[in-house]
């Protein structure tokens, strides 16, 4: 569990005291202010966060509807989606039989009739049964149709790892649903990346892949007051700096951040200062980003839970190898992924099946010979 | 009436185009309408069906003909063109099949929504594009509906979905619009279709089960022509009664070669979804007479016997021409005159699509996205570029 330090923008404008209290009153006020923690900013965790982005889409579009199994009564296989169905009822918030292929195929035609679906799968391996509407019918229609037949859907959903739930439960979608023009794809990683990328991928008029990440919905940062607005929207294809650093850039996407973060702290004892990209966005890239970063710190480690072959990593690898950050690279770039089996059971084989923070520490102090 | 006068201002006139025999057609006297037998419906579980007699009015049956007629010369114009190489890719031609497209559209209204397969071009014209869209979307011309992007397979018009590639993935696509409609409040309907070989789908089963769960107004429709691909029916289906394969369904079996037939029984299974009993099934019995695409000769896997029995007997055009001349409707000669004036819009609709220019290769990378601002698409390798813009 990882909790974000508070922003330092958040401390409050401090307003002059009233003269008419006692010196000693005055010190012993200044002394709880200067204690007291920022009082806008709130702790949540990246399910409410989820919640409340779609939640405040639910009220400002009547469009907007969700559809998934178990996503009204049972309030959400993961209780993402806890009390939506008792506030918005069965016209909003629609529980489906277990029907992957046929639940996305009508979420995706409503979409193209004008509505606004929110399609969830109870993990992204669901997905698979459904895949060829999320890619042939939903992200190609647009170009196919000459820029005639939008379609403003939303696939959401947990992707990736979790904890022993093996092979078939596994497996992280960012490389193939990355692979495919007509998406977007975003990756978030805190509450603040939830609520402002659940918001922005509704808002949006393409079809949107949300890949979330189970083990994180539980985990509560900080959300700024800026985030607590209705009107908070992350931009799609933006990628966000979490730590600065000079020595070496880390980019990361989904609950690897936190990892990268740690391996960042333990570093930064030796001396060594990483910049930790959070992605935000897996398509479209935002590779900008990472050069600038890359023409920074000379270095470049890519952390991601997928697969090494055809992954986020190696798109990365191949982009900056292509671009102007290539020239100030004084190292190769390393990458750290899931190891190349499907997901085993035993937790020591399912601990060395994803990056650890010592497997990112590793791979940092080789890429900078140390 | 106002044909006839402008027939007779024309001989007047002096500016006589047309041969004498035109000013007689006009003066002769048709009936305005007249009352026809049609099959009845196979049901399963309905108690009743569809009417056993229908009326059609002369301007009716006239526009019924004109528009198979048009699908039917579009369709075989489309053969040309393929044969000399101006269309390519797939193209999948429904001639045969006039009367379902141009019999479900005579049941609905243009606010009604619908969606099919890739054997779509008549279904692309009667849901409102003109012939010359659709043909130069066939040559990959910048004239098309689709700007040339989509090609056969991909055209959409409104409240028309396509044109879908993928077998039986379509059907899922029209409950959901049919959800469209029903979460919208507007007794507006979805008509769905799919072929004999795409009823095996499975996720046309899934759709099934939800529109029927949920009570969408979804017209499923399985246009039996009796093969899928080079499968006939008993070969891929342990179950050819397509109408009751929607098992808690109401379904019907429809005469698909009699426009007429399929008129009324879409009105009547139009009327149940619209009365929010849920969806409904109709199996329309059909014929194609090319192969399934143009790759396919279409005789290795049934016989010109066949077909040809099937061109003499049922051609749907052929039954109502045979209706409207049998009850004074029309004349030969007037339906001659709307061939003529029909093969002249192909080849008008041809040309252009054989002149117009390809889309500009700067387009390429257009249309990826809806509503974004323009951003750069990589081409085949790094320094190709083409600008996006939605």
């Amino acid at each position: 569990m990882t909790l974000r330090d508070p922003c330092p923008v958040c401390v409050p404008f401090e307003r002059p005291l009233s003269l008419s209290l006692s010196p000693r009153q005055v010190s012993g006020l200044l002394r709880r202010r200067f204690h007291r923690t920022a009082p806008a900013a709130l702790q949540v965790t990246v399910r409410e966060a989820i919640n409340q982005g779609m939640d405040e889409e639910l009220e400002r579009d009547e469009k907007v509807f969700l559809l998934g199994e178990e996503v009204a009564q049972y309030d959400g296989a993961y209780k993402v989606s806890r009390g939506l169905w008792k506030k918005y009822g069965d016209k909003r918030i629609i529980d489906t039989p277990i029907s992957e292929m046929g639940f996305a195929g009508i979420a995706v035609g409503a979409a193209m009739a004008g509505l606004r679906p929110i399609c969830e799968f109870m993990t992204f391996n669901f997905s698979m049964q459904a895949i060829d509407q999320v890619i042939n019918s939903a992200a190609k229609t647009y170009y196919m149709s000459g820029g005639l037949q939008p379609v403003p859907i939303v696939f959401r959903g947990p992707n990736g790892a979790s904890a022993g739930v093996a092979a078939q439960h596994s497996q992280c979608f960012a490389a193939w649903y990355g692979h495919c023009p007509g998406l977007k794809v975003v990756s978030p990683w805190s509450s603040e990346d939830a609520k402002g990328l659940i918001k922005s991928a509704i808002r949006d008029n393409n079809p949107v892949v949300v890949l979330e990440n189970e083990l994180m919905y539980g985990v509560p940062f900080e959300l700024p007051p800026e985030a607590q607005s209705k009107d908070f929207l992350i931009p799609i294809g933006k990628a966000k700096i979490e730590r600065q650093g000079t020595h070496v850039t880390i980019v990361s996407h989904s609950r690897p951040v936190s990892h990268c973060l740690e391996a960042a702290t333990v570093l930064s004892k030796e001396g060594i200062e990483c910049e930790v990209i959070n992605m935000r966005t897996i398509r479209p890239m935002d590779i900008e980003t990472i050069e600038a970063s890359v023409m920074k710190t000379n270095h470049l480690v890519t952390v991601e839970g997928g697969w090494p072959q055809f992954g986020v990593g190696a798109e990365i690898c191949a982009r900056i190898m292509e671009g102007s950050a290539f020239n100030f690279l004084d190292a190769p770039v390393v990458r750290v992924t899931g190891a190349d089996v499907p997901m085993p059971y035993a937790k020591v084989l399912e601990d060395n099946s994803i990056p650890q923070v010592k497997d990112i520490i590793f791979a940092i102090k080789k890429t900078l010979n140390i | 009436m106002r044909k006839m006068l402008a027939a007779v201002s024309r001989v007047l006139s002096g500016v006589a185009q047309k041969p004498a025999s035109r000013v007689l057609v006009a003066s002769r006297n048709f009936a305005n309408d007249a009352t026809f037998e049609i099959k009845k419906c196979d049901l399963h579980r309905l108690e009743e069906g569809p009417p056993v007699t229908t009326v059609l009015t002369r301007e009716d049956g006239l526009k019924y003909y004109r528009m198979m007629q048009t699908v039917r010369r579009m369709e075989l114009k489309a053969d040309q063109l393929y044969k000399q190489k101006i269309i390519r890719g797939f193209c999948h031609l429904c001639d045969g099949q006039e009367a379902c497209c141009v019999g479900l559209e005579a049941g609905i209204n243009p606010t009604d929504h619908l969606i099919t397969a890739y054997r779509a071009h008549g279904f692309t014209f009667t849901r409102g594009l003109s012939v010359r869209a659709i043909l130069a979307e066939l040559t990959g011309r910048r004239g098309g509906c689709a700007k040339g992007k989509g090609g056969s397979m991909h055209m959409y018009a409104k409240n028309f979905y396509g044109g879908n590639g993928i077998v039986g993935a379509q059907v899922p696509l029209g409950a959901g619009i049919a959800l469209a409609c029903k979460y919208n409040g507007k007794d507006e309907i979805c008509l769905t279709l799919y072929g004999d070989g795409a009823a095996n789908q499975g996720q046309i089963f899934e759709a099934y089960n939800m529109a029927a769960l949920w009570k969408l107004p979804c017209i499923f429709i399985c246009e039996n022509n009796r093969y899928g691909m080079g499968t006939s029916v008993e070969r891929a289906a342990a179950s050819t009664d397509y109408y009751k394969r929607g098992d808690f369904i109401p379904g019907l079996r429809v005469d698909g070669m009699d426009i007429l037939c399929v008129r009324e029984a879409t009105r009547f299974a139009a009327a149940y979804c619209r009365s929010g009993k849920g969806p409904i099934l109709m199996e329309l019995q059909t014929y194609r007479y090319h192969g399934h695409s143009m790759s396919d000769p279409g005789v290795s896997y049934r016989t010109r016997e066949e077909i040809q029995e099937v061109r003499s007997k049922s051609d749907p055009i052929m039954l109502l021409k045979d209706r409207m001349v049998n009850s004074n409707l029309a004349s030969v000669e007037e339906l001659k005159e709307i061939d003529v004036d029909v093969r002249k819009e192909i080849e008008d609709a041809a040309q252009f699509a054989t002149a117009d220019p390809e889309p500009p290769l700067e387009e390429l990378g257009y249309h990826i996205y809806c509503s974004d601002p323009p951003f750069e698409v990589r081409g085949a390798n790094q320094w190709i570029k083409f600008k996006s813009i939605s």
